[in-house]
């Protein structure tokens, strides 16, 4: 074990993977001789060279469409985009290509390409370095969509993406990449994908997030211990495949739910685990089921630290849940 | 009427084909345009829900698949049937995709045309216009990580020239120098947009030059024409000399699809001169011109042709549907507990005559 940042750990799992199998390629732009604008892959090119840790140019689809031929071919290429926020001109090639292959041609052609994208506000980034859009692409068939919330968990996802056999879309959260150390195992280090943790637990009400958002609801929940509230908190991890037995085993013991996620309410992520709720644990219910969410607007400058989810306002939501019944 | 200049060949050039392998390539593209015949037929009855033809562009198609080796990438779009044959994929497996039946290796799931056969290297094929071009660059450079001697080659038309992948993938190739040839079968028109109206670009071919790379502009009716700008630019691939754009000028004598109509953009005039530039016409004629082929001897392969694809649907018409619950297999390499849920309840609910066995 050794203490590691988020970036730091996203780092020791590209570099053991590239030890291990020659078959692992990065892909990006600015990840060669700059290490990548988070320095995710910082050191990367100097160990493994050009061949196998490619600057790209400027171009999303190219670099999603060069992956995808690669993996036809049986390598194991691992793309960075650099933010999320700039995936679009490779939507075409996420949706009708990557996340169809393995589909259309009867499993002769699957296509096995990592994702990573950095995600997330708080870090005063904008409309355009700040967008949590998670639910784009969780409602496409065909790709699995991951996202840690802590460094041993960042390691662990990422290896297990990179040695899985689907697309995996892996968001990082970008607020805590340096913020949060911690323990990360060494070595071959993996997380097995649609496994949700138990960040905490408690008996009153359960608390579902994922990424950034877990360390402000886990902050929310001790301070709520005082009040004598003891929530469970739900840190999904994956978020296709879900794990849904892991989301009714926590509401029915419950009772009561809080989900909570960045990105818009519409038809967010969180509408889908309200509605597994109503369809599978309505009877074990003792309140409506709250969302604590952005709010259904463009990601704003200024004013983010009134649209992203915060303690407080997920505080309130619990308090709420908790005493309306 | 806007008909783009063809480079001036006459007959058909024989550079480096003899006669035995011209007729082979003669016999590929009656080969294909029976199999249009009886598609388009077989859409018109019903029979299949939609057909792709080749009709036109057979001597670009099979010239270039002819100037391949086996072991070479392919990303085809949605009317590349003349190269799979070429490649020697089995009129049964075409045919099966077409129908969507048991055999078909897509299990039913794509339109006709969009074929899949990755024992011949001929990767998957979409809808979407270009997308397929960036892949022929990834599949070329891992090839040459893996010090594979191959090429990859990607097919699209005039209109796909504008798509975004486009770029994407020849300024990839370009900073990479990948071992790929982009093979642009320039049709004259993009469903009802001429060529003209595409870009203003003079050629498609001299698109290559900005990304830094050789583009060559070739009589795309001209089987021998195609194989051999094709077999120059494979040798350049993988002797490290970098991408090569080839338009093949040709035509599409068909509608698009069979849901389109051509006479509502362009003339019987225009028809009428690309069809006297037929490459089926052209191969026969230059081969006769030579005594190397008789009426009689055309005749006979082109109803060796016919009756090769009357076999091959007797054959695969009859076949079921691919199982229902097949529906929910390769999405992902194993189901989510979602969809394995929702298969359980779809196998509750099925009624028993709906699994044809």
């Amino acid at each position: 074990m050794t203490e590691s940042t988020l970036i730091q750990a996203v780092n020791q799992a590209l570099r053991e993977a590239m030890r291990a199998d020659p078959d692992v390629i990065l892909l990006g732009e600015d990840i060669g001789v700059n290490g990548g604008v988070f320095r995710a892959t910082e050191g990367l090119l100097k160990e493994f060279g050009e061949d196998r840790v490619m600057d790209t140019p400027l171009n999303e689809s190219g670099i999603v469409g060069t992956a995808v031929g690669m993996a036809l071919y049986g390598l194991k290429p691992v793309a960075e985009i650099q933010f999320l926020d700039f995936i679009y001109p490779a939507f075409d090639q996420i949706v009708s290509e990557l996340a169809k292959l393995r589909y259309r041609s009867g499993g002769q052609f699957p296509c096995h390409v990592v994702l990573r994208a950095p995600y997330g506000g708080g870090i005063k980034g904008g409309l355009y370095h700040s967008q949590s859009t998670e639910q784009l692409f969780t409602s496409i068939p065909g790709l699995k969509v991951v996202v840690p919330s802590t460094p041993a968990d960042a390691k662990g996802l990422l290896l297990s993406s990179i040695f899985d056999e689907d697309p995996v879309l892996f968001l990082e959260p970008k607020r805590i990449y340096r913020s949060l150390p911690g323990e990360v195992p060494e070595g071959d280090h993996r997380v097995p994908l649609g496994s949700a943790r138990i960040a905490r637990e408690g008996a009153d009400v359960s608390v579902f997030a994922y990424g950034a958002m877990v360390p402000v609801a886990q902050q929310a929940c001790q301070g709520l211990d005082a009040q004598g509230i003891h929530p469970e908190l739900v840190d999904l991890r994956s978020l296709v495949p879900l794990d849904e037995a892991a989301v009714l085993r926590s509401v029915e013991k419950t009772g009561r739910a809080v989900i909570v996620h960045e990105a818009p309410r519409f038809c967010g992520y969180g509408a889908e685990l309200a509605a597994i709720l109503a369809e599978k644990a309505l009877y074990s219910l003792k309140a409506p089921v709250v969302r604590v969410t952005g709010y259904d607007t463009p990601f704003p400058y200024a004013l983010e630290h009134l649209y992203l989810p915060s303690v407080d306002r997920i505080s309130r939501a619990i308090e709420r849940t908790v005493r309306a019944a | 009427m806007s008909v783009q200049a063809v480079p001036a060949t006459s007959g058909d050039s024989a550079e480096g084909l003899s006669v035995p392998v011209r007729k082979r390539l003669l016999r590929l593209m009656l080969l294909s345009r029976a199999l249009d015949e009886r598609g388009m037929t077989l859409q018109r009855q019903g029979r299949i829900g939609f057909y792709v033809p080749v009709e036109g562009q057979e001597g670009a198609q099979v010239g270039c698949a002819a100037a391949l080796e086996p072991e070479d990438w392919l990303c085809p779009g949605y009317r590349e049937t003349a190269v799979a044959l070429t490649r020697g994929v089995p009129l049964t497996l075409l045919l099966s995709q077409l129908y969507g039946g048991r055999t078909d290796l897509c299990l039913g799931r794509q339109m006709p045309n969009h074929f899949a056969f990755r024992q011949y290297r001929f990767v998957s094929t979409s809808s979407p216009i270009g997308t397929q071009i960036p892949h022929a660059v990834g599949l070329a450079l891992a090839a040459r990580l893996k010090g594979e001697k191959v090429v990859a080659v990607t097919f699209f038309g005039d209109g796909a020239t504008s798509s975004n992948d486009f770029h994407s993938g020849l300024n990839f190739a370009g900073v990479y120098k990948a071992p790929v040839i982009f093979f642009c079968q320039n049709n004259q028109w993009a469903i009802s947009l001429p060529r003209s109206k595409q870009t203003r670009s003079e050629t498609l071919a001299q698109k290559a030059e900005a990304y830094g790379f050789p583009g060559v502009q070739v009589d795309g009716n001209d089987v021998g024409a195609v194989y051999a700008a094709v077999k120059e630019a494979r040798a350049r691939a993988t002797a490290g000399g970098g991408p090569t754009l080839i338009e093949a000028v040709t035509y599409r004598m068909g509608p698009h699809t069979t849901s389109d109509d051509p006479r509502r953009y362009r003339s019987p005039e225009e028809l009428a001169l690309w069809k006297s530039r037929d490459p089926v016409e052209r191969l026969k004629e230059a081969l006769e011109k030579e005594h190397a082929l008789s009426e009689e001897e055309f005749d006979q392969l082109l109803e060796g042709a016919r009756a090769e694809v009357a076999a091959a649907i007797q054959e695969v018409e009859p076949l079921p549907p691919p199982d229902p619950l097949t529906l929910f297999d390769d999405t992902l390499s194993r189901r989510t507990p979602q969809l394995e849920e929702q298969r359980a309840a779809f196998l509750a609910e099925a009624p028993v005559s709906g699994r044809k066995e």
